[in-house]
């Protein structure tokens, strides 16, 4: 048990000792909650528009003026002519151009119908449709100013309510996954590369042949890394509530617990891959091209999973990540409990179960 | 006279913070001196060397590497020297002769005079037909010897030497120094530190460093003499009871 | 000169030598360009629908059906349970809710309006937001049809009606992958040019090569301009290379400005060494330059306009934007591939990147030193 002490406390001299490591490791999840909670949007406003208007009737005027208001759009200026539209687009100066026909309001007055041509940047068809939305969503307001409300018969009014995040927040989804990338990071890069790092010192070797019970020294590295991984989850949760008011809905020990058990298996994920090399290069490209990569891909907090060719969607199912990111988000978000998420806590022991048996069938043929 | 001497040193200093890597040290070494640092790990051998060859600024005190001073003329000095480190520091990644192309052609040697002395060097070294080999492959004392052979290639007037012989079996141990002779006689001086007593004795002079000052300087039948031990080990071990610092 | 031309002929040797670097160089690409552009896909799309239906009436099946055919819907549920519906968001197999009161059809007919109750999941956002939009759209059509059912269609709209006719301009397929992969090739180049450069470097400081080098008569700039032009040609061969891919697998076609691109490039490559110089001069170990790289590659990454929008961003944020060189080169990027861009409409970016070269290669030159105070 001294023996355990002693190498724990090695682990964390070390670590301690590496202070610009260490300060990554602290710096990463705070910067990306400060960029996530603060900066980074999906939100579309204050839009580019330029408007060609040749209609020289005050309504014209009063469209464009309304648009401007609204926090979605930003009115930059005017053209002249339909060819400059092209110019405009392709710079970047507008993200969308309108073109106000010259009988805008006679043909409304007599012919009840008039059009207005949008031209939007669809560079980004996502944000190009929102943009074509809200701007027809301002038009029929406008509309409806103007000339009241539409009665017409047979009228279907819909009452649409959002669900558990009624702001319609970005925060929500990116949480728990700033957690499982950090995690990622610490358990299985720095675990495998400091345990490889032993071996190319050649210090492992020794270590192999005194006395001590060669589990003891893998299990000494691990430990130190548990405890610095809840610590990090701690920090990151006392951030999300307090800065950016994110909620917990559901009960906080089964967070740490759930996470307790990601945790665990991202080590001994790190042990396996300690266990394949002798390189800390090596060790370093597996855990952020064949790990880090494809948890930050098809964990589903960055890309929506349903989006992805089914063969992707598939291999989304053999990332650990995923799994907890649904967890950490049920509970966090929705407030579900242990008999929604059973599923998913067991996926994640299965994991475990089985990166830790590779892991100690590596090492055991090692030293046969 | 002063042409005479590789190295000067006086007062030569290294402090870090309250800890004096290096205490002070002063000596001379001559034109085709073999000079040997003696001591312990943590003495301060390393760090000396470091400040001749331009790679450490000393703290106080003066010191001139082939006529130059160790202060404002360090690129002059690089020119002059040539260096091998504990690690041999070749690529080991490379082959043989990349290496020797690589070292010669950054000492400013002509393509001619390049090819001259590579092909030299393999030849002295019996190694015509490891020029193609990738030196992480080759056996610990065939390194060495590269290692050294690739130093002095330039024709330096002084080749620095930090523990060059690590880890290597007593035979290629032996050998190396006879390569450290006729380089010797060829003019060069040879500046060298270590922790094997034995290879004191293949010294012409000896400084024995303890806590980072020179506790005796002289050849070594000399410093027997005086402190009546029969080898060198024993009068090193004499100086170094008093040793604070140390792994023992 | 000579110098030069040995350090460069050594770098090379050890480059295509090293096997790390190699499936690096190759697998980057191939990873970031064929999978990440299938996985980033943000469009909204095969949006669950669960419906309640407590009517069962014919209007009922009709609107269900519509909403079936729609392209952006799947209908994933049905049931007379709002409990059940509920669940069902909870469990995450819909993503929007529609209930239907009882006796809907009837109300309608005979009341002349009738109301419907949409539940969106909205933890996503934009997902909740775009997807009750298009519901909406949905429901207006079928309400359309219905009001035509029963009225006669006047010649003349009953009220004015401003219609908008959209044009998308320079994505035809409106294809997410189109929009993705220039910004995801400025992140492989700047990958490339930041990270490998800082673990090379640094490689040779551990193994202790350094110090060889720093006691020979070599002079920083000729170190340095050995460590950067490797990787400064090896961004053009990946540039080429990504380009390549692009055409081939996602059928982007570089048109006639590419020469731009590569004159961009060239500049922020140099930029981006700079700054992998910079990194190494402040670390002594592979793995804290890898940490170091990777934690600032993270921010500029997400502070680049690449997966959101620089617009969006609060002012101090979209300053902080355009002191990232990362942001630029995916403007560029995006600007020459997807708009066609001309010299004109880059050269203020071009302007800026050079000013960034010679900051951050400066101060790299500065802080790297031969000797150790």
């Amino acid at each position: 048990m001294n023996q355990f002490k002693a190498f724990i406390l090695k682990e964390i001299y070390h670590i301690l000792r590496d202070r610009k490591t260490l300060l990554v490791l602290l710096g990463m999840p705070i910067a990306q909650i400060v960029l996530f909670g603060f900066a980074l949007s999906n939100e579309v406003k204050n839009t580019s528009i330029y408007f060609l208007n040749q209609s020289s009737e005050p309504l014209a005027q009063q469209l464009i003026a309304k648009v401007d208001q609204n926090k979605y759009f930003d009115v930059k200026g005017y053209i002249q002519d339909a060819a400059e539209a092209e110019v405009l687009l392709r710079s970047g100066k507008a993200k969308v151009v309108a073109i106000i026909p010259s009988d805008f309001a006679y043909a409304l007055a007599h012919e009840n119908e008039t059009t207005i041509q949008l031209l939007t940047d669809g560079a980004d068809p996502n944000t190009a449709n929102i943009i074509n939305t809200y701007f027809t969503l301002i038009t029929q307001q406008f509309r409806n100013e103007h000339f009241g409300k539409i009665n017409l018969p047979y009228q279907i009014n819909t009452n649409v309510r959002m669900l558990y995040n009624p702001q319609l927040k970005g925060e929500y989804t990116f949480v728990p996954g700033v957690i499982a990338m950090v995690l990622m990071i610490i358990c299985v890069l720095m675990t495998s590369v400091s345990i490889v790092k032993e071996k190319e010192l050649g210090n492992m070797e020794m270590l192999l042949v005194s006395p001590t019970n060669p589990l003891i020294v893998i299990i000494s590295k691990a430990v130190p890394y548990f405890v610095i991984s809840l610590i990090i989850v701690t920090i990151i949760l006392v951030m999300s509530v307090v800065l950016l008011h994110i909620p917990i809905r559901g009960s906080l020990w089964l967070l740490y617990f759930v996470s307790s058990i990601f945790i665990l298996s991202a080590l001994s994920l790190g042990l396996v891959i300690s266990t394949i090399t002798n390189s800390q290069q090596v060790a370093m490209l597996i855990s952020l091209m064949g790990m880090m990569l494809p948890t930050i891909m098809f964990g589903g907090f960055m890309f929506p999973i349903e989006n992805m060719p089914l063969p992707m969607q598939i291999i989304s199912n053999i990332v650990p990540a995923k799994w907890f990111y649904y967890a950490i988000n049920g509970i966090m978000i929705k407030g579900l409990g242990i008999s929604s998420l059973y599923k998913e806590i067991l996926i994640l022991l299965g994991f475990c179960v089985l990166f830790i048996t590779i892991s100690f069938k590596k090492f055991n043929i090692r030293l046969s | 006279m002063s042409e005479q001497l590789s190295i000067t040193a006086s007062q030569l200093t290294k402090r870090f913070g309250d800890f004096y890597a290096v205490d002070h040290i002063s000596f001379d070494v001559r034109k085709g001196e073999i000079f040997g640092f003696l001591g312990a790990n943590g003495a301060g051998k390393t760090t000396a060397m470091r400040m001749l060859t331009g790679l450490s600024i000393p703290t106080s005190g003066t010191a001139t590497v082939a006529g130059f001073d160790v202060y404002t003329q360090s690129e002059e000095i690089k020119k002059k020297i040539g260096y091998m480190s504990q690690k041999f520091s070749l690529y080991q990644d490379l082959k043989v002769a990349e290496n020797i192309e690589f070292f010669g052609g950054i000492y400013g040697l002509s393509k001619s005079r390049l090819k001259e002395a590579s092909e030299k060097l393999l030849h002295t070294l019996g190694f015509e037909h490891e020029a193609q080999a990738i030196v992480g492959s080759l056996p610990l004392g065939w390194k060495q010897k590269l290692a050294f052979s690739i130093a002095i290639m330039h024709e330096p007037a002084i080749v620095f030497l930090d523990e060059p012989t690590g880890g290597v079996d007593p035979i290629t141990r032996r050998q190396f120094w006879n390569m450290i002779y006729e380089a010797a006689d060829k003019g060069i001086t040879i500046f060298v530190t270590t922790h094997y007593m034995d290879e004191a004795e293949y010294c012409n002079r000896v400084a024995i460093m303890v806590d980072g000052k020179i506790e005796a300087l002289d050849q070594p039948k000399v410093l027997k003499q005086t402190f009546h031990a029969p080898n060198m080990e024993d009068v090193f071990y004499q100086l170094a009871r008093k040793a604070k610092r140390s792994d023992g | 000169m000579n110098t030069l031309i040995y350090i460069l002929k050594k770098e090379f040797r050890q480059i295509f030598r090293d096997p790390a670097i190699l499936r690096m160089i190759f697998m980057m690409p191939a990873l970031q360009l064929l999978v990440l552009p299938f996985a980033a896909d943000y469009e909204i799309k095969n949006i669950n629908v669960g419906i309640i239906d407590h009517d069962h009436s014919d209007y009922s099946r009709l609107l269900i059906s519509k909403i079936e055919h729609s392209n952006y819907f799947e209908l994933a549920a049905y049931s007379q349970s709002r409990a059940e519906g509920l669940k069902w968001v909870e469990d995450n197999k819909a993503d929007i809710l529609i209930e239907i009161p009882k006796n809907f059809e009837k109300t309608l007919i005979r009341e002349n309006s009738a109301t419907l109750a949409l539940s969106a999941n909205a933890v996503n956002g934009t997902k909740g937001n775009l997807g009750a939009a298009y519901a909406l759209n949905v429901i207006n059509e079928f309400n359309k049809n219905i009001r035509a059912e029963w009225l006669v269609l006047p010649r003349m709209n009953p009220e004015p009606i401003i219609q908008i006719d959209y044009i998308n301009k320079f994505n035809k397929l409106s294809n997410y992958q189109h929009f993705m992969v220039p910004g995801i090739l400025a992140i492989l180049l700047t990958m490339v040019g930041g990270f490998l450069s800082a673990l090379n470097i640094v490689k040779e400081k551990e193994i202790g090569t350094i110090e060889q080098l720093n006691v020979t008569p070599i002079k920083k700039y000729q170190f340095i301009l050995g460590k950067l032009i490797p990787f400064w040609l090896m961004g053009f061969i990946i540039l080429t290379i990504g380009l390549i891919v692009s055409y081939v697998v996602h059928g982007i076609v570089p048109g006639p400005n590419i020469g731009n691109l590569y004159l961009f490039t060239g500049i922020y490559v140099f930029a981006i060494l700079g700054f992998g110089l910079l990194i190494s001069n402040f670390t002594s170990t592979q793995q804290q330059a890898m940490m170091v790289a990777f934690f600032f590659m993270l921010i500029f990454i997400l502070l680049s306009g690449l997966f959101t929008s620089i617009e969006s961003m609060p002012a101090w944020a979209q300053t902080l934007a355009w002191t990232n060189p990362v942001t630029y080169m995916v403007d560029v990027m995006r600007k020459v591939l997807l708009k066609g861009a001309e010299l004109i409409d880059i050269w203020p970016h071009i302007k800026t990147m050079i000013i960034f070269g010679i900051l951050l290669n400066g101060l790299a030159i500065w802080t790297y030193r031969k000797q150790a105070l």
